[in-house]
């Protein structure tokens, strides 16, 4: 798995990445209560909008931390947003994208990496 | 946070206990404690929640010459501050808290806010008033020009003004302060605690039954502490705080109204005084009354969205036929509700209770139709 400084966490598998928030992004989003999801085929570039993530208070970005294609989202967020809290990095992930460079995900970091970032904030 | 922003006397026990702290109205104050907004929400209908609303504008207002005749100096205070207000102070009961609107020479609404009539023979002359946290340095300016001469205002936004809100609030707070079980809705009186007279106030911004607390620092930070002690409270940050006055129907200033926004328009006709308004004695009574006659061009409604995202404050609000007819003012997740509620305004013919809308959300049309305020309906306890 690997992270960006935005928290959303990208897990490759052959050229499929699945994207989703980090436990700490859960924590700050607070309780979700709606994720509106991108439609399969849009095409992203690194650093669009993916989706939208809200909270009783507000509404957040997630950003596409690589560009690809989206080949799948996670429809069982429609009626159960709340698995983004309780399992942001497993059943909480968001979309799968057919990546444009599968290589482009070396530059993220790594989970110690990614833990000594938070460190800093 | 910075050290620009002002501190409530409770700011320190917030942080104390894992409060996220943002900027409000220049103040840092509580968003959200550590169960989040979602939960601190559920808690206060459920049982009941503790806010620090110490960031308002608590103020006394007082003659400067008093004849001792209670009646008459109730009057003659009232007429002080009458003539800036939608409402009538003068009939208020000693003890008696009415709602009002500071009102623009156009009638546009500045502010709203709380104004209460001493319960006390010995505090005839005086007005308690609490007007909110983003307008009181406008509120107090206009307020002490009114009164040059006549009365003095006393700010009291250096003390400590706690909400306990929720179905348990009145045995809570009557195991603190005892006298406070005979209050109803929107009365008052002054209740000593630990040695201090604190002014306890049946009354709140949630839609449940509950109280607002003014005490003196060292006496407030006691009460807070206390509160929190007991099991059937919890803090409660302004993410709830907002989430429970929307579904409340309450309106939120700079927000739901604004200077450009008339009473009637706001739907808060009730809050104008129709003996004063007849003699022209609130401003912008023509307009006022012009559009109490039906010459109304918007008028403030609730939303149930019925599909999609929550629409949020500046969401455009479109007809059947697509054209946008109005904005969002305050919207968000209704917890009670499960489900996306909003205000906004929209044309009168058009605000009828289940006129089919739609809300614009990032560029999408999403059903949603008209809904009688308030959303979850209101528990305030009228008799003891």
């Amino acid at each position: 798995m690997r992270f960006t400084k935005d928290h959303e966490w990208i897990e490759v598998d052959g050229d499929v990445a699945t994207i989703g928030v980090t436990a700490y992004a859960a924590e700050q989003l607070g309780d979700v209560v709606f994720v509106e999801l991108p439609e399969v085929g849009k095409a992203v570039k690194t650093g669009d909008g993916l989706a939208v993530v809200e909270s009783v208070k507000a509404a957040s970005d997630v950003y596409a931390p690589v560009a690809g294609e989206v080949v799948a989202v996670n429809g069982a967020l429609a009626d159960e947003p709340e698995t983004v809290n309780a399992e942001p990095e497993a059943a909480g992930w968001f979309a799968r994208l057919k990546l444009a460079d599968p290589t482009a995900v070396e530059g993220l970091m790594d989970r110690p990496a990614y833990e000594a970032f938070l460190q800093t904030l | 946070m910075t050290d620009a922003l002002k501190r409530t006397v409770l700011s320190a026990a917030h942080e104390a206990v894992g409060a996220r702290m943002v900027e409000f109205a220049g103040y840092a104050m509580p968003v959200q404690y550590r169960d989040g907004v979602l939960k601190e929400h559920l808690w206060t209908r459920a049982r009941a929640g503790a806010f620090d609303v110490s960031h308002m504008g608590p103020a006394f207002l007082r003659l400067n010459e008093r004849s001792g005749d209670g009646d008459g100096d109730h009057r003659s205070i009232a007429a002080v501050i009458e003539p800036l207000i939608s409402g009538d102070v003068a009939s208020l009961k000693p003890g008696q808290i009415r709602y009002t609107l500071l009102l623009g020479e156009d009638g546009g609404i500045l502010d709203d806010l709380m104004i209460a009539r001493p319960l006390r023979e010995s505090g005839q002359g005086m007005l308690y008033i609490v007007v909110n946290a983003g307008t009181k340095e406008a509120d107090f300016a206009l307020i002490e020009a009114a009164a040059t001469g006549k009365a003095t205002l006393a700010r009291a936004d250096d003390r400590a003004l706690i909400a306990v809100q929720g179905p348990d609030a009145a045995a809570v707070v009557s195991d603190i302060f005892p006298e406070a079980a005979e209050l109803v809705f929107m009365s008052h009186r002054r209740i000593d605690h630990v040695g201090e007279s604190c002014v306890v106030a049946r009354s709140g911004y949630t839609g449940e039954d509950g109280y607002e607390i003014l005490a003196r620092a060292p006496a407030g930070v006691e009460l807070w502490d206390r509160l929190l002690k007991d099991e059937r409270v919890k803090p409660i940050g302004l993410g709830a705080r907002d989430s429970l006055r929307l579904e409340a129907g309450l309106p939120l200033n700079g927000h739901d109204i604004d200077p450009t926004v008339s009473p009637i328009e706001a739907g808060l006709g009730f809050a104008v005084a129709k003996p004063r308004l007849k003699a022209g004695a609130v401003r912008g009574a023509a307009r006022i009354a012009r559009e109490l006659g039906g010459a109304l061009a918007r008028r403030r409604v609730g939303l149930r969205v019925r599909e999609g995202a929550p629409a949020r404050e500046g969401a455009e609000i479109a007809d059947p036929s697509g054209a946008v007819i109005g904005r969002v003012t305050s919207g968000g997740y209704a917890p009670s509700l499960s489900a996306p509620i909003a205000m906004g305004y929209v044309p009168p013919e058009l605000a009828a209770a289940g006129s089919p809308l739609s809300v614009i959300v990032r560029g999408k049309a999403q059903a949603a139709e008209v809904a009688t305020m308030p959303f979850v309906p209101h528990r305030y306890v009228r008799a003891v």
